[in-house]
Formats: C-alpha cells, sequence, structure tokens
C-alpha cells in the first residue's frame, strides 16, 4: 500500500499502520523497550515530520501526475528475483536456535549494554542526530 | 734530339690552354704567347729538319697506350724526311699567319680566341703529321676537322659564316666515314694499327688484292673531303667566309694538305693497288680541271683563290696516284708558299677596301705596292713560270705524267693554262685599270708592317723555295723525299718549253682581255653564255646535293621529329607524367577516403559511443539506484550458481 | 509457534518491498517513507536475531536503538533536502531532479 498509491497522503497512513505493526511484532519477541521507542519516535517525531512535508510540497492532491515511474516492470523482476534468493537463502541456513528465553527484563538489559559496552556508539550517534539536525536546519532556512 | 719531337705539336696546345684560362681577357698577350708558342716549334722543327737532312733514315717513338688483348694503340711519333718537311711547311705558314693576324684582326672583341683557335689548330695539323699509327692519325684528323669548323665559323653571328662552317665540318665528315671504314679494313686485316707494321704486313703479301684496293679507295676518301676533291670539294669555296688569315692558313698551306699528306703517307698501300691509284689519280686530274673551269669567272677575289686551291690539289692528287711521291709532295711544300702569300695578299686588298668583289677594285696598284708586288710575284709562280718555285714543281709533275700516261699531261697542261688566266684576270682587274669604285679607292690603304713583312717573307719562299727541287741538283730535294728509291727523272727540255708557252699565252689572254680590253669579256660572256653560266654557277654542284641529299634529309629529319620525337618521346613523357598525376590523385583518394576516413571514423565511434553511453546518465536517482541494485542481485546470483 | 523462519521471511518481504519502492516512486516523499520501511524490516531482523539466536546477549536491541535514531536524523535531513528542491522546481517529482545527465 504504502508504494503504490497514488495519493501519497493515503501511503502515508499505511505507513502508520505498517509502523504500530511492528510495533505489535516487537512485543511479540519480548522486546518491550524498542516496541516503546518505535511507536514513541517513527510514529510519533517522523510521522509527522513526513505530514508536515507533505503538506508543504503541495501538490499530491492532482490526480494526473503518474505516481509511480517507468522502472516498474524491470523494478519488480529484480526485486522478485532477490526476494527469491534471499528466502530460499534464509531457508537452507541453518541457524543456530537457542532455545532460551530472555532474561529479565529486557529494558534493563538495554540500558546496561547502552552505557557500558555500546557508551561509544551512543555517544556518536547523539552527535550524529544533533548534526543532523543542526544541517537540517541550515539547510532549509529561507534565504 | 728526335725523341723530343713531342715537344713540337706540344707548344701549341699549351698555348691553347693558357689562353683559354689565363689570358683570354688580354688580347696583346694572348697573341704573344700563340706566336711564341709556334715561333718554338718552328725552331724545333727546324732542328729536326737538320737532324733528319744529316741521317735521313726513319725514326719512330712510340709508347703503348692502350694494350688489350687483339687490340694494341699506341701513342708515336714517326719521322722521316716527308714528316720534317711537313713540320716546316706547318711551322712557318702558321707562325706568318698568326703574325699577320696581329693586324688583321685588330679590334675584334673575340681576338684572343681566335689566336687560341690558331693555336690549337697548329697543333692538331703537327700530330698529325707526326703519327704513326692509324689510330693517332685519325684523332688529330678529327682534330684539324674540327678546329677548321671553329676557324672557318669564327665570325658566326654572320649566317653565312656559320651555314660555311657547318658545311665544311658535314662534307669533310663524310670523306671521314669512308676513311674510318677503310681504316678498320685494313687494320684488321693485317692485325695492327702501326703504319711501319702495317706497310710490312701489306708489301708481304698478307691482304688481299680487292679488300687492299677497297680500303685504299676508301681512306682516299678521307682525303678527298679534308682535300677538297670532287665530288666533296663544295665546301671550301664557301669556306672562304672565316677570317682571311684563316683561310691562308687552313685553305691553301695546311688542312687541304692533310689529305695529300696522307696519301704520301700510305704511299706503300697505293703503289700495290693499281686500281686504287688510277682512282686517285683520276679524280685528282678531274677535279685538277673542274675547279680550274670554274674559277674562270668568279668575282670574288677569295672564291678564286679557293678554286685555284681545288685545282692545285688535285694536281698534287693526280701526281700521287701516278706514283710520284717526290713531285706531290714537292708541289705540296712550294704550293703552300705561294698560295699563303696569295691569300695575305688578298686578304691585305679587302682590308684596304673592305669587299671581295673584283670589280669593286681596280687600279690599286699604287696605293699598295707591296701587296701588289708580292701578289703577282705569287701568281707568277703559280702559273709556273720559269724561275719561280711553282715552275720547278709543276714541272716535275708533268713530266711524271708524260713518263706514265701522256693523257694526264694533257689535262695538266691545261689546267695550267687556266690557272695562268685567272690569276692574271684578278691581277689586273685588282691592281690595273681604272678604280671601278671611287669611293673605295679613295679609302685604300697599304697595311701595316705587321702585315706586309709575312707577305714579303713568303714570296721569297716563292721565289726560292722551289729551288731544291731543281732537277741537276746532285742532292736536292728528289734525294732527301723518296719512297723506297731515289728515281731522278730525266728533264725533258721540250716539256719545259711547252709548259712555260702555255702559261705564258694564259697571261697574254688575260692582258688581252683585262688590260688591253682587245678582246672583250661582255662579248664572250654573251657568245658562250651558256657555259658561262654553268661555269659561273660552279656546275650546279650545290644545288644538286642540296636537291639529293640535303632536302631528303631534311624531310627525314621532319618526319623523324614529328612522327617519333613528338609522337613517341612526347607521348612518353607527357604518358609518365599523366600516370604520376594520376598516381597522385590516387594517393589524394586514399588520403581523404582512408586515411582521413579512418581518423575521421575514430571520431566519430568515439563519440557516437560517448553518446550513446552518456545516455546511461540519466540524472535520474531512481535509475542509479537501480542500477546498483540490480548488480547487487546480479552477483549475489552469479554467487549462489 | 513462530520461530525465526517467519519472521526472517517477513523481514525480507518488507525489505523487497521497501526497494521496490525506492525504485519505483515518483514522489520524493514516497521514496523517503519506502527508506523508512527499508529501515523497519531490518530492525525486525535484529530483534529477532537477538530473541532467537543469542538470548543473552541484548546486542540486537541495542542495535535497533541505533538503527531507529539515524533514521530519524536521516528523515529530518531528507526532508529538508525536498524542501529545497520543492522550493526549486515547484514540484517533489524525482523526475524532475536530473541537471546531472548528459
Amino acid at each position: 500500500m504504502v508504494v503504490t498509491l497514488k495519493n501519497i497522503f493515503h501511503s502515508l497512513l499505511f505507513l502508520i499502520l505498517c509502523f504500530f505493526s511492528i510495533a505489535g511484532i516487537y512485543v511479540l519477541l519480548s522486546a518491550e523497550f524498542v516496541a516503546a521507542v518505535q511507536v514513541l519516535i517513527y510514529v510519533g517525531a517522523i510521522t509527522v515530520l513526513l505530514i508536515f512535508a507533505i503538506m508543504l510540497t503541495a501538490q499530491l492532491y492532482s490526480p494526473s501526475i503518474r505516481q509511480s515511474n517507468e522502472q516498474v516492470i524491470p523494478g519488480l523482476l529484480v526485486v522478485g528475483a532477490l526476494l527469491v534468493v534471499t528466502l530460499s537463502v534464509l531457508g537452507r541456513t541453518s541457524w543456530r536456535i537457542s532455545t532460551q528465553g530472555i532474561e529479565g527484563q529486557s529494558t534493563v538489559s538495554i540500558g546496561k549494554a547502552l552505557l557500558t559496552t555500546y557508551v561509544l556508539p551512543f555517544e556518536v550517534v547523539s552527535l550524529v542526530l544533533l548534526a543532523a539536525l543542526i544541517g537540517a536546519i541550515i539547510i532549509a532556512r529561507k534565504e | 734530339m728526335l725523341p723530343y719531337s713531342w715537344l713540337i705539336p706540344f707548344f701549341p696546345i699549351l698555348s691553347f690552354i693558357l689562353i683559354i684560362f689565363f689570358t683570354i681577357k688580354k688580347p696583346k698577350l694572348s697573341s704573344l704567347v700563340s706566336i711564341g708558342a709556334v715561333s718554338l716549334s718552328f725552331v724545333f722543327s727546324f732542328i729536326v729538319l737538320i737532324t733528319v737532312l744529316s741521317n735521313p733514315v726513319t725514326s719512330e717513338f712510340k709508347i703503348n697506350w692502350l694494350d688489350l688483348p687483339g687490340f694494341k694503340v699506341e701513342a708515336g711519333m714517326l719521322i722521316d724526311p716527308l714528316t720534317a718537311v711537313m713540320l716546316m711547311v706547318v711551322t712557318i705558314v702558321s707562325m706568318l699567319v698568326q703574325i699577320y693576324s696581329v693586324g688583321y684582326m685588330a679590334g675584334d672583341p673575340r681576338f684572343s680566341r681566335y689566336f687560341s683557335f690558331l693555336s690549337l689548330f697548329t697543333f692538331s695539323m703537327l700530330g698529325l703529321v707526326l703519327a704513326n699509327n692509324f689510330f693517332e692519325i685519325f684523332i688529330f684528323w678529327e682534330l684539324v676537322g674540327l678546329t677548321s669548323y671553329l676557324l672557318i665559323g669564327f665570325w658566326f653571328e654572320k649566317k653565312s659564316a656559320s651555314d660555311a662552317g657547318k658545311k665544311a665540318f658535314i662534307t669533310t665528315r663524310t670523306g671521314d666515314l669512308a676513311f674510318l671504314v677503310g681504316i678498320f679494313l685494313l687494320t684488321t686485316t693485317v692485325g695492327t694499327l702501326n703504319f711501319q707494321e702495317a706497310f710490312h704486313q701489306v708489301e708481304s703479301g698478307a691482304i688481299s688484292a680487292t679488300l687492299l684496293t677497297l680500303s685504299a679507295i676508301l681512306i682516299f676518301g678521307g682525303a678527298v673531303g679534308k682535300s677538297a676533291q670532287f665530288p666533296l670539294h663544295v665546301w671550301l669555296p664557301d669556306a672562304m667566309e672565316g677570317p682571311t688569315p684563316v683561310s691562308a692558313l687552313i685553305h691553301a698551306a695546311t688542312m687541304v694538305a692533310a689529305g695529300v699528306y696522307l696519301v704520301a703517307r700510305l704511299m706503300s698501300i697505293y703503289t700495290l693497288s693499281v686500281p686504287a691509284s688510277l682512282v686517285v689519280a683520276i679524280i685528282g686530274a678531274f677535279t685538277a680541271f673542274l675547279a680550274a673551269s670554274i674559277g674562270l669567272v668568279q668575282n670574288d677575289i677569295k672564291r678564286v683563290l679557293a678554286y685555284s686551291t681545288i685545282s692545285q690539289l688535285g694536281y698534287m692528287i693526280m701526281a700521287l696516284g701516278l706514283g710520284g711521291y717526290t713531285a706531290g709532295t714537292f708541289h705540296l711544300m712550294t704550293h703552300a708558299s705561294f698560295k699563303a702569300l696569295l691569300f695575305l695578299g688578298a686578304g691585305s686588298v679587302i682590308h684596304a677596301v673592305h669587299t671581295n668583289d673584283i670589280w669593286e677594285m681596280g687600279g690599286l696598284y699604287p696605293k699598295m705596292k707591296t701587296t701588289a708586288l708580292t701578289f703577282i710575284i705569287g701568281s707568277l709562280s703559280l702559273a709556273g713560270i720559269f724561275p719561280l718555285s711553282g715552275f720547278w714543281s709543276k714541272d716535275e709533275i708533268l713530266l711524271l705524267a708524260l713518263n706514265k700516261y701522256p693523257i694526264f699531261m694533257l689535262v695538266g697542261l691545261a689546267v695550267a693554262f687556266m690557272t695562268a688566266f685567272y690569276m692574271f684576270r684578278l691581277c689586273f682587274v685588282t691592281f690595273y685599270g681604272k678604280p671601278k669604285d671611287q669611293q673605295k679607292f679613295e679609302h685604300a690603304h697599304e697595311s701595316p708592317k705587321v702585315m706586309t713583312v709575312p707577305l714579303v717573307v713568303l714570296a721569297f719562299l716563292s721565289i726560292f723555295a722551289g729551288w731544291v727541287g731543281i732537277p741537276w741538283l746532285s742532292k736536292g730535294y728528289s734525294s732527301f723525299v723518296y719512297h723506297h728509291e731515289v728515281h731522278h727523272l730525266e728533264p725533258n727540255f721540250i716539256l719545259m718549253i711547252v709548259a712555260t708557252l702555255v702559261a705564258l699565252s694564259g697571261i697574254y689572254l688575260a692582258y688581252l682581255m683585262y688590260y688591253k680590253g682587245s678582246i672583250s669579256p661582255e662579248k664572250l660572256k654573251n657568245k658562250c653564255s651558256f657555259i658561262y653560266k654553268i661555269l659561273y654557277n660552279k656546275y650546279y654542284f650545290d644545288e644538286l646535293y642540296n636537291a639529293i641529299i640535303i632536302k631528303p634529309l631534311f624531310k627525314l629529319a621532319d618526319f623523324l621529329y614529328k612522327k617519333f620525337d613528338l609522337g613517341v618521346i612526347d607521348w612518353l613523357v607527357n604518358a609518365v607524367g599523366d600516370f604520376i598525376v594520376f598516381l597522385s590523385w590516387l594517393k589524394e583518394r586514399f588520403d581523404t577516403l582512408i586515411v582521413d576516413g579512418a581518423v575521421n571514423g575514430l571520431g566519430y565511434v568515439v563519440r557516437g559511443t560517448g553518446a550513446g553511453m552518456r545516455k546511461v546518465q540519466t540524472g535520474q536517482l531512481q535509475n542509479y539506484a537501480f542500477i546498483i541494485f540490480f548488480g547487487i542481485v546480479l552477483i549475489i546470483l552469479l554467487k549462489l550458481f | 509457534m513462530l520461530n525465526l523462519y517467519h519472521y526472517l521471511a517477513l523481514s525480507a518481504i518488507l525489505f523487497c518491498i521497501g526497494i521496490f519502492g525506492v525504485l519505483t516512486r515518483r514522489n520524493a516523499i514516497g521514496i523517503l517513507m519506502s527508506i523508512e520501511l527499508l529501515f523497519n524490516a531490518v530492525n525486525i531482523n535484529f530483534v529477532a536475531f537477538a530473541r532467537f539466536i543469542n538470548p543473552q546477549e541484548i546486542t540486537g536491541q541495542v542495535f535497533t536503538i541505533f538503527v531507529i535514531t539515524i533514521a530519524a536524523a536521516e528523515a529530518a535531513v531528507g526532508l529538508a533536502i525536498i524542501i529545497l528542491i520543492y522550493r526549486q522546481h515547484k514540484g517533489v517529482e524525482v523526475d524532475r531532479v536530473n541537471i546531472m545527465k548528459w
């Protein structure tokens, strides 16, 4: 849906639906914290961003504009091929599956990990975020 | 001393080289060089003469020049009494002529070159006389021909002069052709080029009679050309276009004598072949008569002398043909002196009145006594009046003829009559009577010393040089110059008297016609107008040759030129040119089409490829993304399979 | 029972859909949305692995947090750029952004 609808706003709404579904999947996978973060950030921030953007670039309603370009068929082919390949690989690989469950609360573990083993990436990512946002503001400034 | 005789021709050739390379711009110096050289030659010739006189044997000096198997060529000298005499004649006359020329040719723009040619000619003639083998004599023979061409056509700006030079060269060349063939025949049969050896061979019978006769006649052909005998006599009168001293040197004394010398030198051959000798004698006699008859009616002073020369040469040839080695060469010697005198004298007259036509002269005696007197002395000698040189030599010949075949003597007497007549016709008309052209007469003056002194010297020789041949001398010319053995002919007084009378009557007739005027030349001319016409026009020989030989030759040359030169050669050259143009056109096409094509094509290909290739750069991000993705998928697929 | 394969398959399908969208959508924002899909697919992958391969290690989830963060940053910048493009061309079709061509 997301990728095919003509009306971009509608596809955005389907995207929101996607996000929520994925959050649910995370919960299924005993990743509560991630689910929460997903909802918070994706649905909250990014979706709002996209809505604003769509509003600002406002020719979304004209029906005469073709939404998909000429690469559809080749794109389909290639993607299909990829899909087939990936799935087959997945199928053949013997994954080492552990049968244990997650110990304790995932949130606590994540917190621990973030501030010990992964403290450097943590900091860096913060900086990246900062830079990106400042950059975005600067780029989009009106002269 | 004799081995140094090569110096005799050496001095003149040295003079030629010096003048051409160094003194060509200094006329006075050139003449000095030339005269100096020939004087030295004269001195040496004199020494040779004395040496040979005291020891009259034949000496030969030679070196091998070319030695191929079967073909041996020497360079050498043959010195015998005949050679000695000839050397003297050539050097004396050449020397006197050169001195005379200083005066005659004064002011001529090509003065130095004239003297260089004279030196070259002297060299050629001396070399010819000294030659000891057929090869050498032929070389000098041709050289003489060449230098005479140069000298006759000296004033080449005048068309008649250059034509005369050409005519002389071509006519003598025709004779030379026969000469060459004769040499080949003879030398290949006897196997040697050397004179002495050849004579030896011939005398011991190494050659068949017919072959001998044939080669003798052919060789005589050369003499016919050079000595202007019938039928190759036509060049000599025209050769009068050259300067008069040249006429004196070449046509009186030396070059024309070369033919006589040749026959004399090869006397061994001619005495052994009766038919050949007869041919020689007949041609000689015939020519003598023919030329004398033409000389009767000519109006140009030099032409008369020219025909006289031809006639006298005929006398000499006739003598040699009759076996008169002594007589023929004796006459050559005396003739040289008085004919040279006559020519130089004529030159003096021409120099004074600036015309050759005797009818524009007249009464010149008081104005130029020396010239006139010497001229008359020369005429008397030529006519054969006792006791001048000419008398003795002519008498020898007549005596010889009487003893061999009297008919030749009769011809000789007739010629003597005519000779006397025409010479004194000349004298009377030129020096006596009333001047025909007053202006020219006023202008006339005696020539400078440098011209008259040679005249006097020659006059002296004309009187006394012949005395060496007086038959009663115990040791005269005939004891010195002889062939095989001395034979004294018994002098026949009756003959002497008859000859003298004949000559005197000739003079008397001329006197009557031209001095006294008792017999009018005009009336005689009209009465025998037919004969007169033929004689005046030289028996129409020139016209005959022109029609038979020259015109067809020109036609042939023209035809060949059109067909061959233009048609073939020019066509060939043009074709080659066209072909090359074609080749270059091809090359140009090649260049344009292929080479340029390749280069341009390369450019097109690159451009096209580029144009095609850059379509990839669509600028569309999604295209790029697609391609990347596609590539990844491809790699994965490849990896899997 | 849901096991790993299912989750991985889901992730793969989602990934492919995302790529299809990237290659196909004309609207720039649409492309961005497809990219978000891609991120999410990847996240599912990480979490699934974290859950099934080695539950002691919580690395997968940590990584997922990072990915989300970066995705957010990238979405912000991308949208800023799209705003600019909009200003330039008065439209957001990526077809129009083709001055880097021949």
